[in-house]
This record gives C-alpha cells, sequence and structure tokens, in this order.
C-alpha cells in the first residue's frame, strides 16, 4: 500500500470510529418536526439552535456544579497523591511496597460498591446530596491512579538532584516543595486532567449520593432529560456536546499527556 | 527544632555511615518517620474512603435490612442469609452469563480492533499520529454521552442504524427494546468505547519491538501475515496479557452503559451483575439494601481474582 492511500484508509477508518460523535452533533442542531424524519437527516440543511437554547435555558445551573465539583475533585487528588508519590518514590518508607500494592487493588473495585458503602455512610452523617460529599466520593477514583503516577513521574528523577538539595540543607518538605515538585509538572498536570475528567463524567456516585440534591452535575442533568421528555433529542444531545467539550479541550490542548496517561496503567469506570 | 532533625537524616542519607552506630540507626528512624508522615494522609484517607466504605458494605450484606433499619442502623444480624437469597433469586443465573457473554464478547472485539488499528497506525504514513489521537475520543468522553447518543442511534423508529440496515434490505432490529438484541446492543456501545484504549496501549507495545527484529525477518524472506504471527504476535503477548486483565477487571464493573441505555431490561435481558446489585439496592422503591450489597461483594471478589492475576503476570514480567 502506498503512503497516501494509508492516508486515505487511516482518514476513513477515524470517519467510522467518530461517526457516533458527528451524529450527536448532527442531531443537536435538527429540528423537532424532522427527528423523526425517515429516513434520517445525515446533515442539519435547516439548522436549529433550539436544542442550544434549551441548554442555556435549563441546563447551566448543572455545568456549574460539575465544574465545581471537577475542579474540587483535581485539588483534593493533587493535594492527598503529590507527598504520597513523593515518599514512594525517594524516602523507601518500610512497608511502602504494600501500599502501592493496595493502591493496585484499590483501583479495581467498582465504583457501584463503592458508591453503596458511601450511600450507608453518608445517609447516617447526614451528607447525602451536597457538593462537598460528592467531590470526595469522585476523589476515590483519582487518588490511586494519583500516587501510582507521581510515584513513578518521581522515581524519575535523579537522586543527585535531591541529595543536592540536602546539602543544601533542605529537609524532606522544602526538598518536596521546592525541588520535585516544580520539575514534576507534567506528572501534576496529568494527575489533574484526569482527575477531572473522571469527575466530570461521573454518574455513578452522582446518581446515588446527590440523587436529590440541589445543586446536581451534568450527568444528571441528561439522565432526568433523557428519563422526561424523550422527545426533545436535540436538546439532549446538545447538553451532550457542551458535555464533551473538556474531553475535547484535553485532547487538544495536552495530547501527549492524555497518551501517558492511558498507558501508565489507565483506569476507567 | 524538627527543622534540626530532618537537616541531619539528610546528610546520613548522602554519607555513607556504618549501619548498626546509634546516629545511624537514629537517622535512619527520623528518615523513617519523615517518609511516612508524608503518607500519612493518603493512609489516613484509605482508611476512611476505601475501607469503611467496604467495610459498611459487607456488614450490609450480612445483616437483614429494611428501609427503617436501614436509617436507624439496628438491623440483626442474618449471616450468609443475603447470599442465599440472591444465589436463589431467579435473577442469579441470567445475571452471571449476561456478566461473562458481556465482558467476554466485549473484550475479544476490542483487543483484536485495538490490535488491528495498532498495527496499521503503527506504519508511517501523514497524519498516523493526528488520526491516532482522534480514536481517543470516544473513550474520553462521559459514558453519558456515549450511552445516551448509541441510544438514540439504535432508536427503533428512527435510528440511523435501522435506517442504514433498511437501505441494504434488512428489516428494523428493535435493538434495545427487544430481549433478544437488548444485551448486543450494548455490547456494541461498550466496544466503541473500549478500542481506544486497546489501541493506545498495543500501540506502545508496538513502538518497544526493535526494528532490527523485523529487518531480520524481512533478510529471511517474511512478509505481512507471516511476519505478524511469527513475530509481533509472540513478542507482543506481554503487552497483550496486561491489556486483556485490565480490561477484564475494567469491563467487570461496567454500569454506565447498560443502566442508561437499557436499565438492564427488558425483563432482565441484558442485566449484570452490576445493574443487578444497583436495581437492588436502589433501583425500586422498596429497596433490598443486603441482597445488593451481596451481589457487589460478589462482583468484587471476580474483579480482585483478576487483579491479582494481573499483578502477578505484571510482576513476573517486571523481573
Amino acid at each position: 500500500m502506498s503512503r497516501r492511500l494509508k492516508t486515505a484508509a487511516g482518514l476513513g477508518l477515524t470517519a467510522i470510529m467518530l461517526f457516533p460523535v458527528y451524529w450527536m452533533i448532527n442531531v443537536s442542531f435538527t429540528r423537532d418536526t424532522d427527528m423523526r424524519a425517515s429516513p434520517p437527516h445525515v446533515f442539519p440543511f435547516d439548522p436549529t439552535l433550539e436544542g442550544y437554547r434549551a441548554v442555556l435555558d435549563q441546563q447551566l445551573p448543572y455545568l456549574g456544579t460539575s465544574l465545581l465539583v471537577g475542579l474540587g475533585t483535581v485539588l483534593l487528588t493533587v493535594v492527598l497523591s503529590a507527598p504520597a508519590g513523593y515518599s514512594l518514590a525517594k524516602l523507601r518508607p518500610r512497608g511502602g511496597g504494600a501500599l502501592s500494592f493496595v493502591l493496585l487493588i484499590a483501583q479495581m473495585i467498582p465504583g457501584i460498591i463503592m458508591a453503596m458503602g458511601f450511600y450507608a455512610i453518608y445517609l447516617k452523617a447526614g451528607v447525602l446530596n451536597s457538593t462537598a460529599g460528592l467531590i470526595l466520593a469522585d476523589s476515590t477514583i483519582a487518588v490511586p491512579f494519583g500516587v501510582l503516577i507521581f510515584t513513578a513521574f518521581m522515581s524519575g528523577i535523579p537522586d543527585e538532584l535531591t541529595a543536592a538539595a540536602t546539602v543544601d540543607g533542605a529537609g524532606p518538605l522544602r526538598t518536596f516543595w521546592s525541588v520535585v515538585l516544580p520539575v514534576s509538572r507534567n506528572a501534576v498536570v496529568t494527575v489533574s486532567l484526569f482527575a477531572f475528567l473522571w469527575a466530570w463524567s461521573d454518574f455513578v456516585f452522582a446518581t446515588t449520593l446527590d440523587g436529590g440534591g440541589d445543586h446536581q452535575p451534568i450527568t444528571l442533568g441528561i439522565y432526568r432529560y433523557i428519563g422526561n421528555n424523550n422527545q426533545q433529542w436535540n436538546a439532549i444531545m446538545a447538553t451532550a456536546v457542551i458535555a464533551s467539550i473538556p474531553a475535547t479541550l484535553l485532547l487538544i490542548l495536552a495530547q501527549r499527556y492524555v497518551a501517558a496517561g492511558v498507558t501508565a496503567g489507565a483506569v476507567k469506570d | 527544632m524538627a527543622h534540626d532533625t530532618t537537616i541531619r537524616t539528610g546528610a546520613a542519607a548522602t554519607v555513607p555511615v556504618r549501619a548498626g552506630t546509634a546516629p545511624a540507626r537514629r537517622a535512619r528512624r527520623t528518615r523513617q518517620v519523615a517518609a511516612w508522615a508524608f503518607l500519612a494522609p493518603v493512609v489516613a484517607y484509605l482508611l476512611a474512603f476505601y475501607a469503611y466504605p467496604l467495610y459498611r458494605n459487607l456488614d450490609l450484606s450480612l445483616r437483614h435490612y429494611t428501609v427503617r433499619s436501614f436509617v436507624q442502623g439496628d438491623a440483626p444480624f442474618s449471616g450468609a442469609d443475603n447470599y442465599r437469597t440472591v444465589f436463589g433469586d431467579p435473577s442469579f443465573g441470567p445475571a452471571l452469563l449476561h456478566t461473562v457473554v458481556f465482558t467476554g464478547v466485549s473484550l475479544v472485539f476490542q483487543f483484536a480492533l485495538g490490535l488491528a488499528l495498532a498495527v496499521f497506525f503503527a506504519q508511517s504514513f501523514r497524519l498516523s499520529a493526528t488520526l491516532r489521537a482522534l480514536f481517543l475520543v470516544p473513550w474520553l468522553l462521559p459514558l453519558i454521552v456515549s450511552a445516551s447518543t448509541w441510544s438514540w442511534m439504535l432508536n427503533s423508529d428512527s435510528g440511523i442504524v435501522n435506517a442504514a440496515l433498511g437501505v441494504v434490505g434488512v428489516d428494523p432490529v428493535n435493538w434495545l427494546t427487544s430481549p433478544q438484541w437488548s444485551l448486543v446492543s450494548v455490547i456494541i456501545a461498550n466496544i466503541w468505547i473500549g478500542v481506544p484504549f486497546n489501541l493506545v496501549v498495543l500501540y506502545s507495545g508496538l513502538q518497544a519491538i526493535p526494528g532490527e527484529i523485523y529487518e531480520a525477518a524481512a533478510l529471511d524472506g517474511s512478509t505481512g501475515w507471516s511476519t505478524f504471527w511469527r513475530v509481533t504476535f509472540p513478542l507482543l503477548r506481554p503487552v497483550s496479557a496486561i491489556t486483556l486483565l485490565l480490561g477484564l477487571v475494567y469491563t467487570l464493573k461496567v454500569f454506565d452503559i447498560i443502566w442508561i441505555m437499557t436499565r438492564g431490561g427488558p425483563t432482565d435481558s441484558s442485566t449484570t451483575l452490576a445493574t443487578w446489585s444497583y436495581r437492588l439496592s436502589f433501583g425500586s422503591l422498596l429497596p433490598e439494601f443486603g441482597p445488593g450489597a451481596a451481589v457487589g461483594n460478589l462482583l468484587i471478589v471476580m474483579a480482585l481474582v483478576c487483579g491479582l492475576v494481573y499483578i502477578r503476570i505484571q510482576h513476573r514480567q517486571a523481573t
């Protein structure tokens, strides 16, 4: 096969793979009256923005909550996992191996089971339907991954660098804060991106722990849409398009971090 | 004060000291204290937000709960009763079977497609890197987005899939609303979501195979298919094992896609252990928390067995 032919084949395969994404965008611009057309319109020749107008009218609070939950999860995840990664990579604690093992196992526990445990605890503690509770629960998806990524990355920092800091009189805290953390920027970015994306996409914790809350995330916004009005698919798909923006931005702005994160022991619920 | 001791710890760490002397021992001890001080937040976190919910879940599965006692927390201990209920439930057999079929079929297709695409993209051509990145999109989208898009595409009356089938003369299929097809539908959507992961991991595995091996194979007259089966595939076996086992662990716990697309229905035809567990605990006005937790714990055991196999294989490869 010539190289040009391969590029053509590659384009074709990508087009097939991304067809559902195209369809989502297509439907989001389709008029209600054309929605049940047979055969379906493969291109919105007579596009409408009513779907997006519905999003602006009804879904903005959900988007705001998701943003807040995502950022909160990022913060919590990085604050918890970066120091742990530093310790496991550079300070060689006794029992560190066992802890890494526990973290690997923790990643494999189905989210739905964690959700049940959280539900029982939150119900008793009276923190069901709270944003903070949702942030805490969402962070359980990302923290084990975060520690493993930070450990792997910080193990690659030359010992000479930390030793030099020690000779200059820096303790572990200083070394961590002023030497290790600044050179670990890539790891911070990778962990933050994935933590945000997982929290943003989470449905399991949202539906169990925040199903009756005043501030619900966008995944529940879409879910309620599907449940309530089976007819307004342009509004549903418009919300889906908006909910996909973080993933798209991430891919455009931070492609290499994404690939690194996937191969570094990818996890997804 | 604290600062003082840390300085000494650091110095002791860089200067080789004979083990056993009192200062060295003290230095090592302060170093351990520092190491665990950095770990303390995560350890506390794991205990509070992993171990405790799991313990609560185990506790739920061993007691007889009603809505009232769930709130008050005074449910009587009932031993393995919930597990017996679950095993005796007519839903158990189908749910287990669907879980196995869903996981197995998803894995086979995800892996085969991912591998084929990885081999394809490993060749150098223009736009290769960009297109490979675009392939990640399905994996990055929120599951609710993918699931609702597929729901509409598979809609019996107005979906594009049935319209396309109509063009080639196939009668419309009730993808989501007929018991024969609902499991197939959620499997199709799940394969679509999982291909990118397999592609990326297998692609990085392919990159790790040194080019000289291919050159040597070419010198021996090996081409195309035979190179793939005799060279690429055997060398890719370690990465393949890891990919499949990770896929297994993550497919076992798939819940969102099935619940959003079919809610496990119609009449349990796409119910897996994960959706069954959720339905028992949250799906109706009369929640059965005990059996729900019991199903969940069975799922954990299955995931952990696969997980331990994965860790063992990975460990053996690393050494």
